[in-house]
């Protein structure tokens, strides 16, 4: 029998040929946390009477989520964070880095790597191969210092996307659209393991955003083969001896195949408060929007930011609409000064952000009030997560953000490309 | 041999739901944060709450964040089992890491308010209210083991490392 992405590395990395629903101890290639999840590792790791790190070089600490620090205490979690790193020698990305799930992408998560993160949003490096999924404190303590974990190998879900996407739509919307169909819980415990045409043929920089979202359906990891396009994203990050090709056994064996064509799918909104929420643009045309957030381990990259400043070009932001936009990494942030994206973001009206989670998950720089509705490009859009349990999130691609920051209400960014 | 009262909720209790982002600033001082445990599915749950009591809910309870937090702040709240019928892989993994028990069983039958008594050895939940008597789901092996050991870190302390 053939094995998945998910059996495949996971057989390499515990050395011995595993399929689904065994449970392995692997070597962890690398290993994280952020600064809110952070503080209760250190806490878990001194617990454990832990001393030191198995592996400094792969042990990383990121302050992306309150970067800078809105107050007192999260300044002193920082110390704690950074303390933790200057006394047992790990990595360290301070603040104004950019997001730990960017910059695991651009300089750090190799094709085959098992990679154990502090944020449920590690599954973002399955775009370039990884076996990367999102664990808590207790357990990333432990692979701090062990530099290994117990995993159960997932059975796999295989996700086809043939066709040609339609103009307006992009990998946002294919994974919202998935989302839409199999729920919110539809991939638990789960590998959703990407293939097909579409999905051969797409940049990186969308196989990043549709693996980010494989865990808003419940999924362990969203893989995908590493191919040309992997190797083309590894040479141009100056790390092409990362490369190593990575594809599915022909006869692997999925609990389940769903197939999408990607020529019939359409720009696709997430409406409040659960991710499978979905609905078509179309249908919420109109929606007033106080603030368009755009941004994020989902759509925070160059690729995003190249999309909407092609909208935005000219226009200014609808006056009742506020615009706040975060390039995920500093790379995107010199990247966008250089290609003069963020003179086109600040003469449209819009807020520059550091690179940074931002308004993301609502600890501040654009917590919404009651009532107020916001169209961001993140991944999640449950009651509360932007600081405001009386406030209503929309998720969308960056195109369909940058047109309803021009009309202030939900707009099909069809009308504007 | 577990007793408590039921403190229903329903689907896609997320973990923002439970501890928000909001709050991030708190998450150093559990105590405080404990205060607002599950604040925004139901205000006077941490008013109400008693030790020994349950968490009855849906599918995908728990679902979102890694933060640990969420199933910490439960635990500190005094509840003795969370009953599901489907919880958020990581979620489930925090829970047995602190030693939270977290089961999954059919939980439609079971009412806010109800009393429970829940055999942990047997697998056996009784609803002592409506007389009805259910089972939850085995507990994989690896899991069962952190969990008799109070959680991850306690395992960890006594066995010095992790065992299949």
């Amino acid at each position: 029998m053939g094995k998945t992405l998910a059996e495949k590395i996971l057989s390499q990395k515990s050395q011995i040929g595993v399929c689904a629903g065994d449970i392995v101890i692997a070597n962890i290639d690398l290993a994280f946390v952020q600064d809110t999840t952070g503080p209760l590792m250190v806490r878990e790791f001194e617990a454990a009477g832990f001393k030191s790190l198995a592996d400094k070089e792969h042990t990383i600490l990121f302050l992306d989520h309150a970067a800078p620090s809105p107050n007192n205490q999260l300044s002193n979690d920082h110390i704690i964070l950074r303390n933790f790193a200057h006394q047992k020698g790990s990595r360290l990305s301070d603040v104004g880095e950019g997001v730990c799930h960017q910059i695991v992408a651009e300089s750090l998560a190799k094709p085959g790597d098992i990679i154990i993160g502090a944020d449920s949003h590690t599954v973002t490096a399955g775009g370039l191969g990884a076996f990367a999924t999102g664990m808590g404190s207790s357990d990333v303590a432990v692979t701090f210092a062990f530099g290994k974990t117990w995993l159960r190998v997932p059975e796999s879900i295989k996700v086809l996307v043939n066709g040609i996407l339609p103009k307006g739509v992009y990998a946002k919307d294919i994974i919202l659209h998935l989302i839409g169909l199999i729920g919110a819980d539809g991939a638990t415990y789960q590998s959703l393991e990407f293939g097909g045409s579409t999905i051969d043929t797409m940049s990186m920089s969308g196989r990043l955003t549709i693996a980010n979202m494989a865990i808003e359906a419940g999924a362990k990891v969203g893989l995908f083969a590493s191919d040309e396009v992997t190797r083309n994203y590894l040479v141009d990050q100056a790390r092409g001896n990362d490369y190593i090709p990575l594809a599915p056994d022909s006869d692997a064996s999925y609990i389940k195949t769903i197939e999408i064509d990607a020529a019939r799918i359409e720009p696709t909104v997430a409406k409040p408060h659960t991710v499978d929420n979905t609905a078509l643009v179309t249908d919420l045309k109109g929606t007033k929007i106080q603030q368009v957030f755009i941004g994020t381990c989902t759509n925070g990259r160059l690729e995003d930011m190249a999309i909407v400043a092609s909208i935005l070009k000219g226009n200014k932001r609808h006056p009742e609409t506020r615009v706040i936009i975060a390039p995920a990494s500093k790379e995107v942030l010199l990247q966008s000064i250089a290609f003069g994206y963020l003179r086109t973001f600040i003469e449209a009206g819009a807020v520059i952000l550091p690179p940074s989670c931002a308004a993301c998950l609502g600890l501040h720089q654009g917590v919404l009030g009651n009532g107020e509705a916001c169209l961001s490009t993140a991944n999640r859009n449950f009651k509360g997560r932007m600081g405001n349990p009386d406030a209503f999130i929309y998720l969308a691609s960056p195109a369909t953000a940058a047109a309803t920051a021009i009309n202030g209400a939900i707009t099909d960014p069809r009308e504007v490309l | 041999m577990l007793r408590g009262r039921v403190f229903k909720f329903g689907d896609n209790i997320s973990t923002d739901h439970i501890v928000p982002g909001r709050l991030a600033h708190l998450r150093s001082n559990l105590p405080e944060l404990a205060k607002h445990v599950l604040e925004d599915a139901d205000p006077t749950f941490v008013t109400r709450v008693k030790k020994g009591d349950f968490i009855v809910a849906g599918n995908n309870f728990g679902m979102g964040s890694s933060r640990e937090h969420a199933p910490l702040v439960i635990k500190m709240a005094g509840v003795s089992a969370i009953l599901v019928k489907s919880a958020a892989r990581i979620f489930f993994r925090n829970a047995i890491n602190l030693g939270l028990p977290i089961l999954v069983c059919d939980t439609d039958k079971i009412n806010d308010g109800d009393k429970l008594e829940v055999d942990l050895n047997q697998g056996i939940i009784n609803d002592l209210t409506n007389g009805y008597q259910l089972t939850f789901k085995k507990i994989p092996k690896t899991m069962l083991a952190i969990l008799e050991e109070g959680g991850l870190i306690p395992y960890i302390k006594k066995h010095g490392e992790i065992k299949l």
